[in-house]
């Protein structure tokens, strides 16, 4: 194919930004252009994806749709191309943006016009880490996404905004340093950057376990891992309801991305090394953020720390290293995409109307808001992976993988689903049932047309892919067979070769 | 007479230095003219530069080199200059400097950095850097009846004539044990057993340091860039640099090359200490000159570090370094010009608090200037510092490495804090709006290359692969 659809699917939201920047005017002719560019290419980019996944041949391992220009010369090559796990996030990413913009639009006061060119610059930042296959524009995509997401929060956050942001940004960055100077060293040590050949490289073991750590280091702080979470919290708390939208559908699935493509396929001896650190960090995570979710006031706070003990669940899956496993943690990391988005996007209709965050300030929900219970129902429900829903599937898949590496990692991570429950349920009653606690509450309106669309369309996917995940599977199994082939067969090589 | 068209451009600007000042003596008021005349001049002389360019050649006794090494630093110099020169006029004629001794000094102070840049031996090098550090005083001091700019003339002549002095020792010890002032014949009689010429050498690198203000050399770079006028702050963070980073790449690589593993751990700790004090100290600093002088410090460090590696690429990604360090300080300086309301300029960095709301384009130039000297990709600066990672990794550094990266990190946070008080702090009265073209147009190119360097940055790569110093 010589049209590089990559390149646009990655870029349309740029030129999107790019339009909207440079649209001059009276102020209110502007943001009315402004909003209708963002809605235009955001959605015209899902469709593209769409496109792309339809078009997109479930029966190879290879890499697609492969785009490959010179960059720098002689060193780097501009490389972009997708395999089965990478189409998934972006479509993902493509579905998400719009409704992150639908729901800016709506509850965005001030600075619209620059807060889309944000989110449109953060989609393309987004999308081009799940096309990058080089490890250099890779970490440009990844680490360029600091920008935009540093400005989100700042800008139209709550009252500890700059607290907030300062914290994501240093966090981050300090993690990706480190990774940086892996990146430039796997460049000495094997001559190039170019991912597709990385992965038939093996790269001497030595080097791995360092390497691997470097790696670790950047995905832990994004994903966010036990020890380092803690930004994730503050950060979700006070971005903008978009802004949390983005940060737990996308920006942690980049880690869990990461995980994947780098860690399992660059060092695979590393990987086996390291399992029982990573599945330690990951039970601490998902039990000690449930047990401190429950003690929270603040809505938002509470699901942040859910997506912790979520992502946890992911990486347990990553690392079974076995196909029920990384398929289970694929499709959580999805699931919990729709799911996150889904629950911040509630707790942002809550805010909108009635400014406050805290569960006490409401109750009683049932009666003034019924769709809006009915809906928010649906999303608990998903969160703490009720059958039917597209929450289970992958915990089930993850803890299945697990079964089969460790017992007593698989015990464990399903008290953690317990206290899911536990959680998410008392959450949803105090919200929703009981009397309705505030007299002031009683006007609030159920929800309009713009969010009975967007959170239809979660419900729809949500329950979509609980009842019928197959699609997600089918587009993943082949890459995931391969993967898994070719980490065990690098296991072996390395075993022969400390033998000898 | 061959030769004398090698040195075209020096001679031409020599001459021009003397026209002008006849120039202003007998036409009055002619400060406009003579700045014009002086960007002229400067714009001329590159083209004569690179006339010159494409063959290696040395003249006067092979006192005097002339490669594609300095041929890109003088052409650095000459651009640059005159980008300060268009982006400062209105802060010159608004602080009452503007009288026809300053476009001529910096004339003056370019010529002696080109001598520098060409030197081949320590006698020419030693005019040179004479020749600007005199300029520099007198510009640092330049406006006279302001306390604040004497006093940092004075502090920089005192502290810079101790450093010179101590360059000037070192040179005549190399002059006594290796019996030449020419570089090549020192690089042959320079060894490891010669341990009073190794203290020469340490005197020399001493003297260089102080111009790049390295740590822990560095002590006079706060005090005069917050003291002297901001337009000269503008031309000491940009254009000395350039001059006294190609002498160090020269001197380490030609006359001490034989020695580097004395003087790899000297440039190792310089560019650790400067890398650290620079990300430090400026946390606290509230007026922005001096937070851009501990920044320019901290730069330094990372350009110092890929002179270390010994290799090079080590040399090259230093002069990407730079290249990119003086894009990036030509639009952070531009963005302080702007910062004056009612024709009064404002320093301090609250000054800025809610500049986003009035200033949009302003803060938005500010934002990519400040993430990018942060190093924060996609931006030049990223790729400034990557070059520069890739050298040192290459050369199995990777304390320093580890070190520098960090200390980005922690220089992040002071950049960050600008952008907070530009973005996301209440706003303040909106500055005046009266920019001049040139200040204009310097800002929106600068920030302008810095945003889109990543679409194609083989652009400096492919001019600089061509460079080797030895």
């Amino acid at each position: 194919m010589n049209f590089p659809i990559l390149s646009a699917v990655t870029f349309i939201p740029l030129i999107g930004a790019v339009f909207i920047f440079i649209n001059r005017g009276a102020e209110k002719i502007v943001e009315k252009n402004s909003k209708y560019v963002a809605i235009f290419s955001s959605l015209a980019n899902f469709f593209l994806a769409l496109f792309i996944w339809f078009s997109f041949d479930t029966s190879t391992a290879d890499f697609q749709f492969v785009e490959e220009r010179t960059w720098i010369n002689g060193f780097i090559n501009y490389q972009l191309g997708i395999d089965g796990i990478s189409i998934l996030f972006i479509l993902l990413t493509t579905f998400i943006a719009p409704i992150c913009i639908f729901s800016g639009i709506s509850s965005i006061k001030f600075k619209i016009k620059e807060f889309l060119i944000a989110i449109l610059v953060m989609e393309t930042l987004m999308i081009g880490v799940f096309c990058s296959l080089d490890l250099v524009i890779f970490y440009l995509f990844f680490e360029a996404g600091l920008i935009p997401m540093f400005l989100i929060i700042g800008i139209w956050g709550g009252p500890k905004r700059v607290y907030s942001a300062f914290k994501f940004f240093l966090f981050t960055l300090l993690g990706s340093v480190l990774m940086l100077i892996a990146i430039i060293s796997i460049y000495w040590i094997t001559g190039t950057t170019d991912v597709i050949k990385l992965l038939d490289i093996r790269i001497e073991q030595q080097y791995q376990y360092l390497l691997w750590l470097a790696f670790f280091s950047s995905f832990a702080v994004k994903l966010p891992m036990w020890p380092v979470h803690t930004w994730l919290p503050d950060a979700h708390v006070e971005a903008p309801t978009a802004g949390s939208v983005i940060l737990a559908a996308i920006l942690l699935k980049m880690a869990g991305y990461g995980f994947i493509r780098f860690s399992l396929g660059l060092f695979p001896v590393a990987s086996d090394y390291f399992t029982p650190l990573i599945f330690t960090l990951s039970i601490i995570a998902v039990i000690y953020t449930s047990l401190v979710a429950l003690m929270q006031d603040d809505m938002k706070k509470l699901i942040a720390y859910s997506s912790v003990a979520h992502m946890g669940f992911v990486t347990i899956g990553i690392f079974s290293l076995n196909k029920q496993g990384l398929e289970g943690s694929i499709i959580q990391m999805i699931s919990h995409g729709l799911i996150s988005a889904a629950l911040f996007l509630s707790v942002g209709v809550l805010y909108d109307r009635y400014n406050s965050r805290m569960i006490s300030s409401y109750g009683g929900l049932v009666n003034i808001m019924p769709k809006y219970a009915f809906a928010f129902m649906i999303f608990v429900l998903a969160a703490l992976g009720l059958p039917g829903t597209s929450g289970f599937v992958g915990e089930f898949l993850v803890l299945v993988g697990a079964f089969q590496k460790n017992i007593l990692v698989a015990v464990l991570a399903s008290l953690g689903i317990i206290l899911v429950a536990a959680y998410m349920l008392w959450l949803y009653r105090r919200v929703v049932f009981g009397k309705i606690g505030n007299s002031e509450i009683k006007e609030m309106p159920d929800i309009n047309k713009t969010e009975v669309y967007i959170l239809g369309s979660l419900v729809f996917l949500i329950l979509f892919f609980g009842v019928y995940p197959q699609p997600l599977f089918t587009t993943v199994d082949v890459s995931i067979n391969n993967l898994i082939n070719k980490y065990e067969s690098n296991i072996l090589f390395h075993l022969a070769l400390t033998k000898n | 007479m061959q030769t004398i068209i090698y040195i075209l451009p020096e001679l031409f600007l020599s001459i021009a230095i003397m026209t002008f000042l006849m120039l202003g003596v007998f036409i009055k008021n002619s400060y406009k003219l003579i700045n014009l005349l002086t960007i002229l001049s400067l714009i001329f002389s590159i083209v004569l530069v690179l006339n010159n360019r494409g063959e290696l050649v040395k003249i006067f006794n092979e006192s005097y080199i002339l490669d594609d090494f300095s041929a890109f630093m003088k052409v650095l110099t000459l651009i640059f200059s005159s980008f300060i020169l268009l982006s400062s006029k209105d802060y010159v004629k608004i602080n009452g400097i503007d009288k026809i001794e300053y476009p001529i000094i910096i004339l003056a102070s370019t010529l002696g950095m080109m001598l520098m840049i060409s030197s081949y031996d320590l006698i020419v090098f030693y005019l040179g850097l004479e020749l600007q550090s005199l300029c520099l005083y007198i510009l640092a001091s330049f406006k006279r009846e302001d306390e604040k700019s004497t006093e940092a003339g004075l502090k920089y002549f005192v502290l810079s004539a101790l450093a010179s002095g101590l360059l000037l020792y070192g040179c005549s010890l190399i002059y006594g044990f290796t019996g030449s002032t020419n570089f090549e014949i020192i690089s042959k009689n320079l060894n490891q057993t010669n341990t009073a010429a190794i203290f020469g050498i340490v005197f020399v690198m001493v003297g260089l340091a102080f111009k790049v203000s390295a740590v822990p050399f560095h002590m006079w770079t706060p005090d005069v860039y917050e003291g002297s006028p901001t337009s000269v702050t503008s031309f000491f963070a940009l254009i000395p640099k350039i001059a006294a980073l190609s002498v160090f790449i020269r001197f380490m690589y030609v006359p001490f090359i034989n020695v580097m593993s004395q003087w790899q751990t000297i440039i190792i700790f310089l560019s650790i200490a400067s890398m650290i004090l620079g990300a430090v100290a400026a946390i606290g600093q509230n007026n922005i000159k001096r937070l851009m002088a501990y920044s320019s410090i901290g730069h330094m460090g990372y350009a110092l570090a890929g002179i270390c590696t010994g290799t090079n690429e080590g040399i090259q990604s230093t002069i990407i370094y730079l290249t990119i360090y003086l894009v990036m300080n030509l639009g952070a300086f531009g963005c302080i010009f702007m910062m004056k309301r009612e024709n009064i300029f404002y320093e301090n960095i609250n000054d800025l608090s809610g500049l986003s709301k009035n200033h949009p384009i302003l803060s938005f130039g500010f934002l990519i200037v400040l993430f990018s000297l942060a190093g924060i990709p996609p931006l030049a600066g990223f790729f400034a510092k990557f070059y520069v990672f890739m050298a040192v990794i290459e050369s199995g550094m990777y304390a320093l490495a580890i070190i520098g990266l960090i200390t980005t990190v922690v220089s992040a946070f002071y950049y960050l804090r600008i952008i907070k008080i530009i973005y996301f702090d209440k706003s303040k009265k909106p500055f005046d709006d009266n920019y001049d073209w040139g200040l204009k147009s310097t800002l929106i190119l600068s920030s302008i290359l810095i945003l889109i360097y990543f679409i194609y940055p083989s652009i400096l790569t492919d001019v600089i692969s061509s460079i080797a110093v030895y």
